[in-house]
C-alpha cells in the first residue's frame, strides 16, 4: 500500500471543526440560562417561535435539500401533529405527550400513503401535487364534523396537572424549555441523519437519482424514507404548538403560508445542510414578529413582502443561502 | 468460459423508429466485449436495456443464467452489474470521496469499511491526491476515472461503460485503456462502447458492431475490421487500421 493511501486511510470519515462545535456548546448553554434573564413575555414567545419555524424548516430540508423533492404541502404534517394530540385530549383526555407520539404515528402514515405514489412524480409535478395535497387537507377538516369541522378543536383549560396536560397559563417558561428540547433533538437526529450512510444516499438521489440507481440504491423507497423522516420532525411541532395555542382551526393548522414560510426560511438559510435552516430562521422569524408590533395584527402581511425582497436578493446574490456567508474553510469538505 | 451475460433477441422501438431490433449476443466471463457502430445505432440504448433503465418489447437478457428482464436499475445493480453513462453523471456538490463512497456503501459495508474501500478504489484510478476535491472541480478525464471507481466500488462482476475515452484528450487516452484493462486482470468482465476504433481493436477480446438498431457482426477484432459490412456501415469503407 502506497503512502498517500495509507494516510488518507487515517483520516476521520468525518472532519470535526472544534470552532463550530465550541460555537455550537455556547448557543445551547445560552439558550438553557436565557429564562434566567427575566425576559419578557415576548422575547420568551419570539424564542419559542424560531424554535418551532427552526424545527420545521429542518423538516423541510431533509425532503428538499436532502433528497431534492420540492414540497408546497408540508404543513399537513403540522396540522395532523396538532389535530391527532388535541383530538385525543378533548375526547378522551389522553395526555398530549401522547398524543405527540400518536400525531407522529398518524403523519408518517400518511406520509407513506401519499409518497408512494407522488414520489414517482418529479421536479415541479411533486411540488404542484403536494400544494394540491396541502389544499385538500385544509378543506377537509374544515368539513369534518368529528373533529370540529370549521371550528375546529377548543383544548379545555387545566390547571392542575400543567406539566401533564402540557398547559402553562402563568408562565411561558415551561414551554420555551420543552420547545427546546424538541428543537436540539431535531437538529441533533438530523445532523446525525445527515453523516449517516442514509444521509450519504439521500444525497445522491438529490444530486442524480439515475446514477444513483446504478449504484444500487432504491431511489423511491430512499424517497419515502425521506419523507416520513421528514413528517415525524415536522409532527411534534403541530401538537406542541396546538398546546401553546389551546385552539385550533383548519385555516391555522392547515395554512399553505407557513408550508410556504418554512420553505423561505430554508432557502434563505440554505439548502442540503443541517444549519441553513436554523440561519434563515434566526433572520425570518424576527423579522416576521416585529412587523407584526410594527404594522399591528397579522402584521398586515408586511413580513411576507420583506420576505419576497429578501429571497430575490439571496437568489440573485447568494443563491446557496445565507450560510455561504460562513468562511469557506469551515463549509469546504463538509467540515461540520 | 461461462456466459456472465445473454443477450436474446432485444427489440426495443421509439415511436416508429427501431432503436435495438432482435439484438442477441453472449459475453464470457473475464471478456473485453467492445461495441462499436455510428452515432444512432441504439449503443445506448442496448446498456440501458440491460441496466433496466429501459424496458424492452421483446426479446430477454440472462445474467449468470438468471433472467434480469423487468428488474429495477437498483436491483440489477446489486446482481453484480455496475455501468458509467455516456452523459456523465457524478453528484457534483459531494466530493470525490463521497461520490466513491456512496459507490461502496451498496455492498452493505458500514461507513469507515466504505471510506476505506472508496480511497482503494481512488488509489486504483490514481486520483488519491484528489479524494477531497468536488466533483464539479474535476476535469472531464477525472471524472471520467470517479464513474470508474465509484461503480468499482459497487463490486461488479460485469462493467457496462458508455464511452470512456469520449470527450477526453488524446493525452489521457491512454491512461484510461490501462485502467480498463487493468479492470479486467481483476477480474471484471467488461462490455464498453466505444467510437475510438484503435482504442476497441487494443482492448477487445470481441466486438459487436451494431447499425440502424441491428447486429451486424459479433466477432474477435480482427475479423470485425475486415468485415465489410462493418466497414461499410461505420468505418465509411476504410479499414480500421489504416484510419
Amino acid at each position: 500500500m502506497n503512502n498517500n493511501l495509507q494516510n488518507a486511510k487515517l483520516e476521520p470519515v468525518w472532519h470535526t471543526n472544534k470552532f463550530i462545535f465550541a460555537l455550537i456548546f455556547f448557543l445551547v448553554t445560552l439558550f438553557f440560562f436565557f429564562p434566567f434573564i427575566n425576559p419578557s413575555n415576548f422575547q420568551l414567545h419570539l424564542m419559542i417561535m424560531i424554535f418551532m419555524y427552526a424545527v420545521m424548516a429542518q423538516s423541510w430540508n431533509v425532503i428538499a435539500g436532502f433528497s431534492g423533492q420540492i414540497s408546497l404541502g408540508h404543513v399537513i404534517f403540522f396540522g395532523i401533529g396538532g389535530y391527532t394530540s388535541s383530538f385525543f385530549y378533548v375526547e378522551y383526555g389522553i395526555t398530549p405527550w401522547i398524543g405527540i407520539f400518536v400525531g407522529i404515528l398518524f403523519s408518517s402514515l400518511v406520509a407513506i400513503a401519499i409518497g408512494i405514489p407522488m414520489l414517482r412524480l418529479s421536479g415541479h409535478y411533486f411540488a404542484i401535487a403536494t400544494l394540491l395535497i396541502g389544499f385538500s387537507f385544509q378543506i377537509i377538516f374544515q368539513r369534518w364534523d368529528l373533529i370540529g369541522a370549521a371550528s375546529g378543536l377548543w383544548i379545555p383549560l387545566n390547571w392542575d396537572s400543567p406539566w401533564l396536560t402540557l398547559q402553562f397559563h402563568e408562565s411561558k417558561i415551561p414551554y420555551y424549555y420543552i420547545f427546546l428540547i424538541f428543537f436540539l433533538l431535531s437538529y441533533f437526529s438530523i445532523w446525525i441523519l445527515y453523516r449517516s450512510k442514509i444521509g450519504f444516499k439521500l444525497r445522491a438521489i438529490r444530486d442524480d437519482p439515475q446514477a444513483a440507481a446504478s449504484l444500487g440504491i432504491p431511489v423511491a423507497k430512499y424517497k419515502i424514507i425521506a419523507f416520513v423522516i421528514s413528517a415525524i420532525v415536522m409532527s411534534p411541532m403541530g401538537s406542541l404548538f396546538a398546546q401553546y395555542i389551546l385552539v385550533i382551526e383548519p385555516e391555522r393548522m392547515f395554512d399553505i403560508e407557513i408550508s410556504i414560510i418554512v420553505l423561505l426560511i430554508a432557502v434563505m438559510g440554505g439548502v442540503g445542510n443541517v444549519w441553513g435552516p436554523l440561519i434563515g430562521t434566526i433572520i425570518l422569524i424576527p423579522l416576521s414578529e416585529y412587523t407584526r408590533i410594527f404594522f399591528g395584527g397579522t402584521g398586515g402581511s408586511v413580513d411576507l413582502i420583506i420576505y419576497g425582497i429578501l429571497i430575490m436578493l439571496i437568489c440573485i446574490f447568494r443563491p446557496s443561502g445565507l450560510i455561504s456567508f460562513f468562511p469557506k474553510k469551515i463549509l469546504e469538505r463538509k467540515k461540520f | 468460459m461461462t456466459n456472465i451475460l445473454e443477450v436474446e433477441n432485444l427489440s426495443k422501438s421509439f415511436g416508429g423508429i427501431k432503436a435495438n431490433n432482435n439484438i442477441s449476443f453472449k459475453a464470457s466471463s473475464g471478456e473485453i466485449i467492445g461495441i462499436i457502430g455510428p452515432n444512432g445505432a441504439g449503443k445506448s440504448t442496448l446498456f440501458d436495456l440491460i441496466t433496466g433503465y429501459t424496458k424492452p418489447d421483446t426479446g430477454g437478457v440472462k445474467f449468470n443464467g438468471k433472467s434480469i428482464l423487468n428488474l429495477r436499475p437498483d436491483l440489477i445493480s446489486s446482481l453484480g452489474i455496475g455501468r458509467t453513462f455516456q452523459k456523465l453523471k457524478p453528484f457534483l456538490d459531494q466530493t470525490l470521496l463521497e461520490n466513491v463512497m456512496i459507490g461502496a456503501l451498496a455492498t452493505g459495508i458500514n461507513l469507515n469499511q466504505a471510506r476505506d474501500k472508496a480511497l482503494e478504489m481512488i488509489d486504483f484510478v490514481d486520483l488519491i491526491d484528489k479524494r477531497h476535491h468536488f466533483a464539479k472541480e474535476l476535469s472531464t478525464g477525472q471524472r471520467k476515472r470517479l464513474e470508474l471507481a465509484r461503480a468499482m466500488a459497487t463490486e461488479p462482476k460485469l462493467l457496462m461503460m458508455d464511452e470512456v475515452t469520449g470527450g477526453v484528450d488524446q493525452k489521457t487516452v491512454p491512461g484510461l485503456v490501462e485502467l480498463i484493462k487493468k479492470l479486467n486482470k481483476l477480474g471484471v468482465t467488461i462490455l464498453t462502447i466505444e467510437h475510438n476504433m484503435r482504442v476497441i481493436m487494443d482492448i477487445s477480446h470481441k466486438i459487436l458492431a451494431l447499425d440502424q438498431g441491428k447486429k451486424i457482426v459479433f466477432d474477435k477484432p480482427k475479423n470485425v475490421q475486415l468485415n465489410e459490412k462493418v466497414i461499410d456501415a461505420y468505418l465509411g469503407g476504410v479499414n480500421a487500421t489504416t484510419s
